[in-house]
């Protein structure tokens, strides 16, 4: 069995080491400070179980393991407690909150065994949450790490099992619904005015009724977009009109 | 009596039936002694409706004045004397109605000349029963109210208190040190003493130092050395710090506690928002005689989004720098595309 321990903070990673030499089937196959690092360790080793650090420099934890297509068992490690209900949202092997004990690092460690033999999905993918509050969102281009800031999107467009970020640097993919973003989008700044489109009030100039009961939405950027009726109905609440 | 509680409707409809049934009963006494007196019926019920509804009404008008004005210090003299001086009109309206009501009546006459005395101290009775009562009750309120906001008062004072002290000890900083040292207890258990020493000083000096308090920019740099001496034990070779100042700016004195904030803050921005090795610079200099304090840390412009939107969590120590001195131009941000500067200015008074 492999691991990988990612953490920011050198004595930390040590730590994990130090509990991790009683178990002589687990090696450990690279050790990250960031999640970039991580991401790439992840990909080349492809290990069993990784050991994950929520606060990290660029991207968090949650954000390295949203850009992971086929999850392993995760163990949270982190000072922060109120990260703990999000964790298992992420369907977290097990959360320790350090300093943690070898008697708890051991509890860890079986639990995540149990699972793995059962064959239980340790990471669904769906179920994963953003840590959307951080006003961002992350992306992989190329295998390249990307971070979005919200000012920055332009609009969001339905794609079968994906979604289309539109920036002025681009168009990225990633593999979540449009009724996340539209929940979880700053409801000023984004409004869903099609079933396909959530865009960024801040770029409207212009809106043109096309046929009855539809408009026409006309961005800074040239683009235009569909509204549906009761995506209409949203842009006036908002925009006051 | 009912209590008149206006904000309560099952209270109001209580008390609007114990009043009317109240003044009824008074109502039908009165025709009841008048006939025994010799007054006929109608002439007894017309006597008795006019000054019971006319007393009910005084009585209604005051309990509704009370609602809205309390009597302060010399409260029962203030109920004597309206009770006194509202008896008297209420008598003399009612008389005066009656007698042109009833010209002719020699006899109803007669006796309600006679009745007078035993009238005014009916009406004397029932306001003041009435104005006491109310005036009991809304003091009671009045109490009630006060507690309650006394008791938000005191809930909301603990609260920042609370807030106060856990943002000084500052709980993911502790416990990410507290994991740091239980690390090196197996392997450099000589560094983990060490480490635990630096953090016992420092937490001494959080809890000991006031925010009022002010002291020597030499003893905040101690503190502030200590802190990035705990940060670097954590962070290992990525962080980096340079120091600089001039040996006047030693001896300048500045508000407990102001610089550590923003170091820390610097450091946050610094490690987190970037991956490579992170310089803090910390400098101070005086210029015009006053302490001029600049940190500066890396920062990528195309990621760094302000956590609260106040901007990057300065937003407190531009107040309290404003609370102190009354001015909101003592803290400036700096920025190009890499770097972060944070320059504060602090006045020396006297």
């Amino acid at each position: 069995m492999t691991a990988i321990i990612i953490d920011d903070e050198p004595l930390a990673r040590m730590m994990v080491k130090e509990y991790l030499q009683h178990y002589p089937t687990i090696t450990v196959a690279a050790e990250c400070g960031d999640g970039f690092e991580g991401l790439k360790a992840i990909q080349f080793h492809n290990p069993d179980l990784i050991f994950l650090d929520i606060q990290m420099p660029k991207i968090t934890g949650f954000e390295m393991l949203e850009l992971v297509d086929e999850p392993p068992a995760v163990i949270f490690t982190t000072a922060f407690e109120e990260y703990a209900i999000k964790a298992f949202d992420a369907h977290a092997a097990d959360y320790l909150l350090k300093p943690f004990s070898k008697e708890r690092f051991d509890k860890a460690i079986q639990k995540m065994m149990l699972q793995q033999n059962n064959n239980a999905p340790l990471i669904t993918a769906t179920a994963l949450q953003t840590a959307i509050q951080n006003n961002r969102i992350v992306v992989k281009e190329n295998g390249k790490i990307k971070i979005i800031p919200y000012a920055q999107i332009q609009y969001v467009e339905a794609a079968d099992d994906y979604i289309k970020i539109h920036t002025a640097d681009g168009v990225f993919l990633k593999k979540k619904t449009m009724q996340y973003y539209e929940d979880n989008l700053p409801a000023q700044e984004f409004i869903r005015v099609h079933r396909s489109y959530i865009i960024n009030t801040q770029l409207i100039t212009r809106i043109d009724l096309h046929e009855k009961d539809s408009h026409l939405l006309l961005l800074t950027t040239g683009v235009r977009l569909p509204v549906s009726k009761a995506g209409y109905v949203k842009l006036k609440m908002v925009l006051g009109i | 009596m009912a209590f008149y509680i206006p904000s309560y409707k099952k209270s109001k409809k209580a008390f609007v039936f114990a009043f009317c049934t109240w003044w009824l009963f008074w109502g039908v006494l009165q025709i009841t002694i008048l006939q025994n007196v010799g007054v006929n019926a109608v002439i007894a019920a017309v006597d008795s409706f006019t000054s019971v509804c006319l007393l009910a009404a005084f009585c209604l008008l005051i309990v509704n004045n009370m609602h809205y004005y309390l009597p302060g210090k010399e409260k029962y003299l203030y109920v004597l004397i309206i009770s006194l001086a509202l008896s008297a009109f209420w008598l003399l309206i009612v008389k005066l109605v009656l007698k042109l009501f009833y010209k002719n009546e020699v006899i109803y006459l007669q006796v309600l000349s006679q009745s007078g005395g035993i009238r005014y101290a009916f009406g004397f009775l029932m306001i003041g029963c009435i104005t006491m009562l109310s005036l009991l009750l809304y003091t009671q309120q009045e109490q009630q109210e006060n507690d309650k906001r006394k008791e938000d008062t005191d809930r909301l004072a603990k609260d920042a208190e609370l807030n106060k002290l856990r943002q000084q000890l500052q709980p993911h900083f502790l416990f990410n040190s507290l994991n740091s040292i239980s690390a090196l207890t197996g392997s450099q258990p000589e560094k983990a003493r060490h480490m635990i020493q630096q953090l016992a000083d420092f937490l001494r000096g959080t809890l000991k130092k006031e925010e009022q308090q002010w002291i020597s920019f030499d003893e905040e740099l101690q503190y502030v050395k200590l802190y990035l001496d705990i940060e670097k034990v954590r962070f290992g070779h990525r962080l980096q710090t340079e120091i600089t100042f001039d040996d006047a700016a030693l001896q300048m004195k500045l508000p407990a506690l102001i610089l550590q904030p923003l170091v820390e803050n610097a450091i946050k921005f610094g490690l987190y928002d970037t991956l490579e090795d992170v310089t803090i610079f910390i400098d101070a200099k005086t210029t015009n005689g006053q302490l001029q304090l600049t940190i500066q840390n890396p920062f990528d412009e195309t990621t760094a989004v302000p956590v609260t939107g106040t901007g990057f969590g300065l937003s407190s120590t531009k107040r309290r720098l404003f609370l102190l001195f009354g001015r909101y131009d003592l803290l400036q941000i700096k920025k190009d595309a890499t770097q972060f500067i944070t320059e504060i200015t602090i006045p020396q008074t006297a």
